[in-house]
């Protein structure tokens, strides 16, 4: 790793003012920016330590909402029990991800801000529009199966949003808090990652030296009902193919308020509005997680190795339905 | 049973290990041309710091930060650079060499070591980030000469080939055990391991001693 310089704050401000002084990266967890430093990705020439800052709460607001600090670490985020007994779609979202050790370590914040698994991005040397803007792509017409995305590609980028936390957030809704040099702001969530369109190299919805501070979820919907189901090569430690996260009520025998949000097929945490609307006020059943499905799919793009990930990610959505509703929908082996 | 090496009664400078066959070469200088680049640097730090503590030495070198590390319940001073990870400290400047290098980016466990009791890869941490936290590493389990009951259960069930992985291993089945929220049914435990990889194999083997270990430290082993 190349060497780089070290703060450690203890306020938020000094932490943005020590940022503000040189190409710097903010230290979380580590496991993104310390891997990719390693390799080479990113090459910080100051790194602030923000383990300092006490961003480590889980509270419950006065208006419901949930506000997570952004250095609660994944585990802990999925083992509070106001996340567990709201929000089990994020407890099993949170607890699908990486593996134990690095649950341990990776932060909420961190969470948001981790990068493409898009082996091209890693590998320093290929063609890459998000690491050397108009470079090309090396996806597009390489090998694009486990980490490429079908929905929100473009000509200039593919690779998939690699995060399962993420995928939840965006199906309870929550709000993005940071600060920055002009003070704090609030960012939706679902407008906080971008679309790769013509630049990929731009990820986030950050301004230069905003630091996240806290992701602040929706408060829960009185009786909602809500999961994760990730679909994935191994059974464990594994990036998703397609995941689904969803969040519904169901009052008088219909569906009310339903919250769709899938992962591993899209280039970022992506809600699927299509089937939501599909959804709302109709009475479960198979054919109608089917049509659900296939509108979320409608604007797929399949590429040479990932065209599976349509019809996977259709049944990712009509199986999670199935289970939330109690409607089966799957012959389940067991 | 007396034909199986024994740790309690064997061992140590009587045997002809790996670490005391290097040791004796690397002592000889011959090797000295062979030896690893880092190992060089370390040699020569030792050889700059009386006893090779740096606290009785003057100012750290330009680039590096004295600081403080609690390992294995003993308080440890070394100097580092801030991009210097924990794993690359505990081996290489304070001699614990029984947390392994394995990927070295995060995707094998082999470095696994406890902070504050849980489990993290300690090739993803910086050294520097972690002067206020309880360090653990393989060789913090034993107690008074005994095996910790995680240690004598992978022995027992001869729970590892090569051997490369077991440290991490074993720091991630203490950490499982020690943890009330994790199941106790043996999928629950694969679920909890599963960032810990061996190449060999060894994981049914493995999983019986975890679960050995349990009722082990269940009876107050």
């Amino acid at each position: 790793m190349r060497a780089f310089d070290y703060a450690r704050p203890g306020a938020v401000g000094a932490a943005i003012a020590a940022h503000a002084k040189a190409d710097s990266a903010y230290l979380a967890g580590g496991t993104t920016l310390l891997d990719l430093a390693k390799i080479d990705i990113m090459q910080p020439e100051q790194v602030v330590d923000i383990n300092g800052l006490g961003l480590d709460r889980i509270e419950r607001l006065e208006d419901g909402r949930v506000r997570v600090g952004a250095l609660v670490t994944n585990t802990a985020l999925a083992r509070h029990e106001l996340i567990e007994t709201h929000y089990p779609v994020l407890s099993q979202a949170l607890l699908s991800g990486a593996s134990t050790q690095l649950r341990n370590k990776a932060t909420t914040g961190g969470n948001v801000m981790q990068r493409v698994r898009c082996p091209y991005f890693r590998d320093g040397a290929s063609p890459c529009n998000k690491r050397e803007p108009g470079s090309g792509c090396s996806a597009i017409g390489g090998v694009n199966r486990e980490t490429f995305a079908v929905l929100g590609t473009s000509e200039q980028c593919i690779a998939a949003h690699p995060s399962d936390m993420c995928v939840a957030m965006a199906a309870i809704g929550a709000t993005v808090s940071v600060h920055g040099p002009k003070g704090t702001r609030e960012i939706d969530f679902g407008a906080f990652h971008l679309l790769p369109g013509s630049t990929p190299e731009r990820e986030h919805a950050l301004e230069p030296d905003e630091l996240i501070t806290h992701v602040t979820l929706n408060a829960p919907e009185r009786d909602a009902r809500s999961g994760y189901l990730k679909l994935r090569d191994r059974a464990s430690y594994q990036f998703a193919l397609a995941s689904c996260a969803a969040q519904l009520t169901l009052k008088g025998g219909v569906i009310r308020s339903p919250r769709i949000a899938l992962g591993g097929v899209a280039t970022k945490p992506w809600r699927a509005l299509e089937a939501e609307r599909i959804l709302e006020g109709k009475a479960p059943s198979k054919a109608l997680f089917e049509q659900a499905a296939k509108a979320a799919f409608k604007t797929a793009t399949a590429y040479e190795h990932n065209a599976f990930k349509i019809p996977l990610g259709q049944h990712a959505i009509i199986a999670e339905l199935g289970k939330l509703t109690g409607l089966a929908t799957t012959q389940e082996a067991s | 049973m007396t034909e199986y090496f024994d740790p309690k009664t064997q061992g140590g400078a009587t045997s002809k290990s790996r670490r005391n066959f290097l040791k004796t070469v690397g002592a000889s200088g011959v090797a000295a041309a062979s030896t690893p680049l880092w190992a060089q640097a370390t040699q020569a730090r030792a050889a700059e710091t009386p006893e090779g503590d740096p606290a009785k030495a003057s100012a750290p070198a330009p680039g590096m930060s004295r600081i403080q590390l609690n390992v294995n319940g003993v308080e440890r001073t070394v100097d580092v650079a801030p991009q210097m990870v924990l794993l690359d400290v505990v081996r290489n400047e304070l001699g614990l060499t029984g947390t392994k290098k394995g990927c070295d980016q995060g995707q094998c466990g082999a470095c696994t070591v406890l902070v504050n009791g849980q489990a993290i890869n300690s090739c993803l941490s910086l050294a520097i980030s972690r002067q206020t936290d309880e360090i653990t590493t393989i060789e913090g389990l034993e107690r008074g000469g005994e095996l910790h009951p995680v240690q004598q259960a992978f022995w027992e069930h001869d729970a590892f080939q090569c051997g490369y992985c077991t440290s991490g291993q074993i720091m991630s089945a203490v950490a499982v055990l020690n943890d009330d929220r994790i199941g106790q049914s043996d999928a629950a435990v694969r679920e909890a391991m599963s960032g810990n990889i061996c190449r060999c194999g060894a994981y049914k083997n493995i999983l019986a001693a975890v679960q050995d270990a349990r009722k082990a430290m269940k009876g107050g082993g």
